[in-house]
């Protein structure tokens, strides 16, 4: 809270028209920026003067502003969400940088993941990975009482612990192989954890596995960059454990 | 209009049992035939799109976001309600009901907040078996929480991202649906009209709706035997809030054009623990779960302007206002209450940090009581959250909060069945004004979200389509002139938009409505206020048509028009809130009308009246639309002065 002096930067920005037109870095300079702001709300004051002089607005993707969405992807300085730990583009503050900063903004980079305008892409490929496979096949009605059957506590916090996964794809694009593997493997993990999610738990694996090489993710390049950039903290654990359910069921 | 709210008669207890038995079902050979829209993708819309698939109907599922996983529930923190009296406290299924009609100061309809209560605990039961990891405890069962308005802990959660699990738990039974071909889903679709057909007596049908693809421009035209919106609330009229950037009116605000009822729009809600303004180019607040009152005591300086470093005030000089106020609930009153208690603390200028708005939130005598590690495990990603966003580690010093636009009770007019006053219009979850009558209680959005969507609509739209021949027989399809109409319409509209070439952001005329809105029609209304602020809309809506810049085309991905689009319906929409807020004469749960308090500015009703729900039917652009009402009446819970004391 220390310093409020306003800053000043200049930010190198991917814009591309559309999904088939040729990109590139396009220079702006931010004035008056002040520490407290969030890095897209730095963001918005650019776009507001761009529109007010008639020009399109740097389109990104956000909505909850909040870290909780998953919708905010964009490579902050050569980073997925900027690179400060557990915190996405959103949650991202201007206190970090300082006056006259440089500051290099692109969308998130992967085959599966093809650009639909500037810095946003389409993420359709994880939706389609969970339908796949990424769920408990339980209809609306008739679930026995809650409390019938006791999770042991420590279960149900691993569980938790991978199911924080906001879908963001920062896992994917910070692999040099564009692997989802993090992404599928924190889903597998979750529902392995609950007794709710073994009777499918073998078909999951595989399917989503499956899913996840028709995408055109590449393989897991065990260099672990994924944990690094998750901004909620899924560890590369739940990459283990997918190899070992997607292990398991290939056996059976 | 005619409000028939079409609630069964006899014992409350029975009457949502009687009424299932009653209404018309469609056999599971037929449902295949009928069509059913379903606009909105958070709990409400991601379970009812689920379950009405599992049940056979063909559905088709839109949301503006790049996958249906994003929708705003996702962001909801505390915990769901529900009425399994786990902790032998003496919770129920009535009490939860008591709670609910007290909490909403008894404006909202008894039958539905009774089915509400009753259907509350096959939730617990249905996210669990979709493998929610809900908080447990060391014996392996489930945990539960406290929350304002109750005296009893029936808050099941899941840290601090209860919404996010039980929205994943509805977004893979609704992905599962997908995955089998029984949804087919549109997402980055924006509904911009809704289409009404009439039937065989003249009586308009909702029969489908027109949705403007946000990647490629395209509008296009859906029919459907069935239209479902369930598109959340309104709260960002106020431009800041605790709302998702994307939220909007646009969905309810349309179909209210198209004659759908608008039920007490000024009834919004105000949170009491969100993080402060820090400056003028703030594009949202952040809300601090209501759980964090379970641990977490407000107070302020009792002397105005006291501005010592918080170690320098003594205890004896501290005023923990609600604890004063509120003795018997203390920090867990409820949201109106606690809010409006930190805003005469600051009007007052005892308001801590910049500008003085502004109240402590204390955990150092829990830390103390329970040690850091605990109080990390409970709320440990709620006080992360806080300091990336202000800098300041609440394990060090108190949280600074203050409130903020967080849930809007009002929304389209629906009868017991969901429905609005179109037939075929259903509304669920924050977007209908159903359960929560002047004041929602905490917990109970996600309760009633899913709720609706899992356990009452799948019930209540057989019985309407069972009355309906499907739309192939009769007929309809999008080249019936209606759809035509529609969609001549919202092209015209963008069109317009493109064509004003004008020199300011869309933004600064949604900034400029929200600081009106909370200014006269915020955490306290007048009747002065309001008036102005029925003057200062039309005029702020006539220039942004006159000088809002538009850049780029239609044909594209064009964030500038889908503002333009959604700011043009809240300058609208601004209007009625006011006009509802204007005549609704009484203060009572979120709205607060100076006029009407007591000499210690609680909340003063007049029942004899505004028992009633007003609910408001477009007359035509330019003219006054008209006020409807649905009376009220309480066999049940006897309404009385609303005490938290």
């Amino acid at each position: 809270m220390s310093n409020d002096k306003p800053m000043r930067l200049k930010l190198h920005v991917w814009r591309q028209a559309g999904p088939n037109a040729a990109g590139s870095m396009k220079e702006y300079v931010a004035e008056n920026v002040n520490p407290h702001m969030s890095f897209l709300e730095m963001l918005d004051v650019v776009n507001d003067g761009l529109e007010a002089k008639g020009e399109a607005p740097i389109a990104f993707d956000h909505d909850c502003r909040e870290g909780i969405c998953g919708m905010c992807s964009m490579v902050i300085n050569g980073v997925p969400h900027g690179g400060h730990k557990g915190v996405t583009a959103c949650q991202l503050h201007m206190r970090h940088f300082k006056d006259g900063d440089e500051v290099y903004i692109e969308p998130w980079r992967a085959k599966a993941f093809p650009v639909v305008k500037d810095l946003i892409v389409d993420r359709g490929a994880f939706d389609r990975i969970i339908a796949s496979g990424g769920f408990v096949s339980v209809a609306t009605g008739g679930a026995p009482d809650a409390n019938a059957l006791p999770i042991p506590k420590r279960d149900a916090d691993a569980a938790f612990d991978a199911a924080t996964c906001i879908g963001c794809g920062a896992c994917v694009a910070a692999c040099k192989n564009a692997s989802a593997s993090l992404f599928v493997g924190a889903k597998v993990s979750h529902l392995a954890h609950v007794p709710q999610g073994h009777p499918e738990r073998a078909e999951r694996a595989k399917n989503m596995v499956a899913q996840m090489d028709k995408e055109g993710f590449g393989t897991c390049s065990n260099l672990s960059q994924c944990e690094a950039v998750c901004p909620k903290g899924i560890t590369v654990k739940v990459i283990a454990e997918l190899n070992r359910e997607l292990a398991k069921a290939q056996a059976k | 209009m005619k409000l028939d709210s079409k609630t069964p008669s006899g014992d409350i207890k029975d009457r949502w049992s009687k009424h299932k038995f009653e209404m018309k079902l469609v056999n599971p050979a037929n449902k295949r035939k009928y069509t059913v829209l379903v606009v909105g993708t958070g709990l409400a819309g991601a379970s009812a799109s689920a379950t009405l698939a599992e049940l056979g109907y063909n559905v088709h599922t839109f949301c503006f976001q790049d996958s249906p996983r994003r929708a705003h529930s996702i962001a909801a923190q505390g915990g769901i309600n529900a009425a399994k009296n786990y902790r032998n406290d003496g919770d129920s299924v009535f009490r939860l009901f008591y709670d609910t009609v007290k909490g909403g100061e008894w404006r909202a309809r008894e039958s539905n907040v009774y089915r509400l209560a009753e259907v509350s605990v096959n939730i617990i039961d249905q996210c669990v078996a979709q493998g929610v990891p809900f908080a447990r405890e060391y014996g392996g069962l489930l945990d539960n929480r406290s929350f304002g308005g109750s005296q009893v802990s029936r808050t099941f959660y899941a840290r601090g991202q209860t919404g996010q699990q039980l929205l994943i738990g509805a977004y893979q039974a609704l992905e599962r649906q997908i995955g089998l071909g029984a949804v087919k889903m549109h997402t980055r679709h924006e509904m911009l009209e809704v289409v009404t057909i009439p039937d065989g007596s003249g009586v308009p049908q909702a029969k489908g709706i027109v949705t403007r693809d946000l990647v490629t421009g395209k509008v296009e035209a859906w029919a459907g035997d069935a239209v479902v919106l369930a598109t959340g609330g309104y709260g960002n009229v106020f431009f800041l809030s605790t709302n998702a950037k994307g939220c909007n009116v646009t969905a309810t605000y349309r179909a209210y054009k198209k004659g759908a009822g608008f039920g007490n729009p000024c009834f919004t809600q105000i949170h009491p623990t969100c993080i402060p303004v820090s400056g003028d180019y703030q594009s949202k607040l952040t809300l601090m779960s209501e759980s964090l009152r379970n641990d977490g005591r407000v107070w302020v300086p009792k002397t105005p302007g006291d501005s010592r470093p918080i170690a320098q005030i003594p205890e004896n000089e501290r005023d923990y206002i609600l604890e004063r106020k509120y003795p018997s609930y203390g920090n867990l009153a409820p949201r109106d209450v606690s809010s409006r208690a930190a805003k005469e603390a600051c009007d007052a200028g005892k308001g801590v940090g910049p500008g003085g708005r502004g109240v402590y939130l204390d955990f150092s005598d829990s830390i103390k009581r329970l040690g850091a590690d605990k109080i990390k495990e409970r709320y440990g990603n709620l006080f992360d959250m806080y300091q990336t966003i202000t800098g300041d580690d609440p394990y060090q010093k108190p949280m600074r909060i203050y409130p903020a636009v967080h849930y809007t009770m009002g929304g389209l007019w629906v009868d017991y069945n969901l429905m609005s006053t179109v037939p075929g219009l259903h509304v669920i979850g924050e977007a209908n004004f159903s359960d929560h009558g002047a004041n929602r209680l905490g917990a109970s959005a996600l309760m009633q979200g899913l709720a609706d969507g899992y356990f009452v609509l799948p019930y209540t739209i057989g019985d309407y389509l069972a009355r309906q021949k499907p739309m192939k027989d009769v007929g309809i399809s999008t080249e019936h002139p209606e759809f035509k109409k529609a969609l001549a319409d919202v092209e015209a509209r963008t069109s317009k938009f493109l064509s004003i070439k004008g020199k300011r952001s869309v933004d600064s005329f949604h900034r400029e409505l929200g600081l009106l809105m909370w200014e006269k029609c915020g955490m306290a209304r007048n009747a002065k206020g309001l008036g102005e602020l029925l003057q200062q809309i039309p005029a702020l809506r006539e220039e942004f048509w006159k000088s809002v810049s538009v850049p780029g085309s239609g044909a594209e991905l064009n964030v500038s028009l889908e503002k333009a689009g959604r700011v043009a319906d809240f300058l609208e929409f601004g209007e009625l809130m006011a006009r509802d807020a204007l005549d609704r004469d009484e203060s009572c749960g979120g709205h607060f009308r100076e006029e009407h308090q007591d000499e210690e500015g609680e909340c003063v009703r007049n029942d004899e009246k505004f028992m009633h729900a007003a609910v408001w039917e477009y007359q035509g652009d330019g003219k006054a639309p008209a006020r409807h009402t649905e009376p009220l009446t309480f066999e049940y819970v006897k309404p009385t002065k609303r005490s938290y004391k």
